[in-house]
């Protein structure tokens, strides 16, 4: 049987409650009988072999590039890129796609005699790899070959030596990034397309990119012209990349470009229930839910998150292309667009969506207030292509504890961005005044440089990522948080998905039209 | 005529401290050595001394150590008992000695008032008139003379002679058996030198904190904050808050940040001039941010120039330490017992650590020396510090005014006084000023009330 399509659900009085995410747990909520629930379609199936797969996207490549064997010469030096800890979510079992792919680039290399090739981590400006995260991308084969001899490494966007300054977009957009990367024969780059949003021109101009780079798109004007994030043909956010990384090109940056879909079955058979549509759920998945969901609320959140936090999904890969940038990810996509849209018919009022305890920077980690605020209204508002799921002056509602809580190794500046900038702003254009101390404190740089600390800049691009949302909404209500956290963040708490319903007829009028996203499973929705 | 007595009783001194580390700060009055009693009013120690009755009397961190039976062994030879405690007092005169001059006028820059215009008082102190004690009992008081070398040269606080001369041993006129104090009905005696009139302009509740300012004036100086210096505040308390306002109107740094443990605190130290107010437990990080220093050693590597830690516990002197800059300066102006502290940061970054106790005359910046209660009273006038005093209590509620003032931070209050002119039962003491609007946080930052955002 052919996977189901996504759905949108109208809620009648037989609807079962929906799921929402809370954290790091979860709750049954009923939503107002005429609701929209939007489910994403079933996971497509998986390619049967992989690496057959991955030889053949390799032999075969897309646009004006050569077969990636003969680019591979002799005496050359090879610069093999790959996306970092933030893909895929939550992370995949064994063995990771970056694995699959970079063994078999290897294996071609080893094969066209090359010997000067260098694995990148493309950090851009999140936190260091460990060592058991490198090995689970990469596996232990590829890291006991190249960690131990330094062949293995972190981009680092805060060493001057290590950068390459390429010239300015016609825009007056520096380009500069990686240095070996810049001055390798060959860069292959290695993506995991979860969203619509990766890879492309991306990859490069943000993945291998310092600060200097970065500033140009990762700003509130950028964030709010990109409409969305994962409409590349309505962001301003990829024209600016795309420029940078025609720059990149045209500078002579020879770059093969590996792209991988995954499906969307995220969750191993026991968390399963959390991707069925809830009128479907068996007596197991029914079970299942009431012992998780009461043990996780028993539980210490740390415990809670470390039980959570050690979920591997199941994906599969459902494709891989390579070759020349733009042509690879035209066809990359298309194929993320036939797993993740959903049709809808027309905006709501009010958009009600439950976070989960992951997002791209708190792998391992906590998910602190200000990535609560950019999974909300930075990533999940921008789940769609065509229009928001909300009305313009709409209103979202998120439920999430949204704690104080800050990983102090993981999130430095966070701490210091949520305690000294948002108690002053949560406008975007005046939270970015401050950005450049932040940008150029030296501890931050060090613990960004030494430890596994995001760059001290990267709570101002979280908070950017919510300029769009921020402009768009008419309030954020959130439902279930920690209440003067909630303040601060400037948004409106609630002690219920009733009280906070009640709240939003105050700024949409009574009887509003509401749409629940029943993300993750991740999709895209097409509002018509 | 009553007043509060604090008695020599090891018995009940120990029984305040167990009452004080189960119910709190304040509380150890109740099963303590101090009593209310029906007092005589003191004699008069020598010609030059005159009687004050007290309107308000404050209600010192000092005080409630004593009170709670936690104070240091190290004063036990510099009181005499059975005192009354008290030594933030205003009051008025009741009999002066013919021709007695005001310290202002013996000091010879006279008081100011709250517009910074000289205050010409009468050349004689007059029954009536109302007055602020200098508690300190120096030489002088004292009938030593020659002074010695501290008194000499006008720094009184500094006085080595405060257990000799012809009164009892007594730090201050609220420690001293012969002087009385301001908790009490039956007045206080004090020398010519140690009464400083109060201007019209400024209002009892601004008078009785001019002590208080004196004292965070001295500390305020003691740090010899330069323009460019970076200072941190830790404590808002009266102290606190007092040294925020001192440090902003007489050496002004170039940043004033402020670690306040609860809102009214730091809506208060913003009020008053700082540039960053933060909760306690962030001070830290606001002070390492604005210094953008590295951390090392638990310490940052740069860290402010200077440190006045208003607070005096062993905790409270770690992060001060820790926050402040290699061959930077820590001000002890909150009053420390015995304490535990890893000195080793001190030692390897030398950090000068200075104490700051009392008053006695100040050079602002290189100006010539004025007596610090001159400047305090000037800073009261400017930052009108009588805004601070939250609550007001008659001598016979004194039990619930000294746990208010031990738990003012947790009840949003900040200076807690004795009104001694009460006759009656009064509104309800609780009361206190509503916290100013938080007008400028630092320079460059919008105030609140300009902050652009969206309205969610």
């Amino acid at each position: 049987m052919s996977p189901r399509p996504g759905y949108v659900l109208e809620v009648d009085r037989s609807t079962p409650p929906t799921l929402f995410w809370h954290g790091e747990g979860y709750r049954l909520e009923r939503l107002p009988v005429g609701s929209r629930v939007l489910y994403a379609p079933e996971p497509l199936a998986g390619l049967a072999d992989p690496v057959s797969a991955i030889r053949h996207a390799l032999d075969h490549p897309l646009g004006d590039s050569q077969p990636l064997h003969s680019l591979l010469f002799p005496g050359m030096r090879l610069t093999i890129a790959f996306d970092d800890v933030s893909l895929p979510l939550p992370p995949m079992r064994r063995p990771d796609l970056r694995q699959l792919v970079i063994e078999e680039v290897l294996d071609q290399a080893a094969a066209a005699g090359v010997d000067d090739v260098v694995l990148v981590a493309a950090l851009a400006l999140h936190r260091r790899m460990t060592e058991a995260e490198l090995r689970h991308a990469l596996g232990d084969r590829v890291y006991d070959a190249f960690a131990p001899h330094g062949l293995l490494t972190q981009h680092d966007a805060e060493d001057p030596g290590a950068l390459e300054h390429l010239g300015t977009t016609e825009l007056g957009e520096d380009v500069e990034i990686n240095r070996r990367a810049a001055t390798s024969d060959l860069l292959v780059y290695v993506n995991i397309n979860l969203v619509a949003m990766d890879g492309g021109h991306k990859s490069v101009a943000t993945g291998l990119a310092s600060y200097r780079s970065l500033r140009h798109h990762h700003n509130p004007e950028t964030m709010r012209h990109s409409r969305s994030f994962m409409d590349q043909h309505h962001s301003e956010l990829h024209s600016s990349n795309w420029r940078m990384g025609r720059l990149i090109a045209d500078s002579g940056v020879k770059i093969f470009q590996i792209e991988t879909t995954l499906d969307n079955d995220a969750f191993p058979e026991q968390f399963r229930f959390l991707q069925r549509r809830e009128w479907e759920w068996r007596l197991a998945d029914r079970a299942a839910f009431v012992a998780s969901s009461a043990a996780l609320a028993h539980t210490p959140p740390r415990l809670a998150r470390s039980v959570l936090h050690s979920i591997a999904a199941p994906y599969r890969m459902t494709s891989v292309q390579a070759g020349e940038v733009e042509a690879v990810h035209q066809v990359t996509t298309e194929h993320v667009h036939a797993q993740q849209l959903v049709t809808v018919d027309g905006q709501s009022d009010v958009l009600t969506m439950g976070l989960p305890y992951i997002c791209p920077y708190n792998v391992g980690s906590i998910m602190n207030p200000v990535l609560v605020a950019c999974l909300g209204l930075g990533y999940f508002f921008n789940l769609y292509r065509g229009r928001p799921l909300v009305r313009q002056g709409g209103v979202l509602i998120l439920s999430h504890p949204t704690t104080p809580d800050f990983h102090p190794g993981h999130h430095p500046s966070y701490i210091d961005f949520f305690e000294e900038i948002l108690a002053e702003t949560t406008d975007p254009t005046e939270v970015a005044k401050y950005e450049e101390g932040f940008a150029t404190d030296p501890w931050y740089i060090h613990l960004y440089r030494t430890g596994h600390a995001y760059h001290g800049v990267h709570p101002f691009y979280m908070w950017y990522w919510c300029a769009h949302a921020l402009e768009h909404l008419g309030a954020v209500i959130v439902v279930g948080g920690h209440r003067p956290t909630v303040r601060r963040l400037g948004f409106r708490p609630a002690s219920t998905l009733a009280d906070a319903l009640e709240m939003a007829a105050d700024v949409v009028g009574p009887s509003p039209s509401i749409t629940h996203l029943h993300a993750p499973p991740l999709m895209l929705a097409d509002v018509q | 005529m009553k007043a509060l007595l604090f008695e020599r009783a090891p018995a009940r001194f120990a029984a305040a401290r167990i009452t004080a580390a189960v119910r709190g700060s304040g509380t150890g009055a109740t099963h303590g050595p101090l009593r209310l009693a029906e007092v005589h009013p003191p004699e008069l120690p020598g010609d030059e001394w005159i009687r004050v009755r007290p309107t308000l009397a404050g209600i010192c961190g000092s005080d409630l150590a004593t009170v709670d039976g936690a104070s240091s062994r190290y004063f036990e030879e510099l009181v005499s008992f059975p005192f009354v405690p008290g030594h933030e007092v205003v009051g008025t005169v009741t009999e002066p000695p013919a021709g007695a001059r005001s310290a202002n006028e013996a000091g010879g820059s006279g008081a100011r008032s709250a517009n910074g215009a000289a205050v010409t008082a009468g050349s004689t102190l007059a029954a009536g008139d109302r007055v602020v004690i200098e508690p300190v009992i120096g030489c002088v008081p004292r009938g030593i003379d020659p002074p010695c070398s501290a008194c000499a040269t006008g720094h009184t606080g500094s006085c080595q002679h405060v257990a000799f001369g012809h009164l009892a041993p007594g730090l201050q006129i609220g420690y001293c058996c012969d002087t009385g104090g301001g908790w009490s009905t039956a007045g206080l005696v004090a020398h010519v030198t140690q009464i400083h009139l109060v201007p019209p302009a400024l209002s009892d509740e601004d008078a009785v904190m001019v002590e208080p300012t004196a004292c965070a004036v001295h500390g305020a100086l003691a740090g010899a904050i330069e323009p460019q210096h970076q200072v941190a505040v830790v404590g808002a308390g009266t102290l606190g808050l007092a040294v925020v306002a001192a440090v902003r109107q007489l050496s002004p740094p170039s940043r004033l940040l402020v670690g306040a443990k609860y809102p009214h605190q730091q809506a208060w130290a913003a009020e008053l001039g700082a540039d960053q107010v933060v909760a306690a437990d962030q001070l830290d990080r606001a002070v390492r941010r604005s210094t953008r220093s590295l951390r090392s050693a638990r310490h940052d590597t740069a860290g402010a120039d200077v440190v006045v830690d208003c607070v005096g516990t062993a905790q409270s002197l770690a992060r001060s330490l820790a926050l402040v800059r290699p061959r930077g300066r820590v001000v002890l102006l909150g009053m420390p017992g015995r304490v535990s502290l890893d000195l080793a940061g001190l030692w390897h970054r030398e950090i000068a650590l200075v104490g700051a106790y009392a008053y006695g005359v100040e050079a602002v910046r290189g100006a010539v020396a004025r007596r610090t209660f001159d400047l305090a009273f000037e800073v009261v006038a400017a930052a009108r510090l009588g805004r601070l005093v939250s609550a007001r209590y008659p001598l016979d509620r004194y039990s619930e005014a000294l746990a208010h003032a031990g738990s003012a931070g947790r009840r949003g209050a900040v200076k807690v006084v004795f009104d001694l002119c009460a006759r009656s039962p009064l509104p309800a003491p609780g009361s206190r000023p509503t916290p100013p609007p938080r007008t400028a946080v630092r320079p460059g930052h919008s105030p609140a009330s300009q902050r652009k955002g969206p309205s969610r």
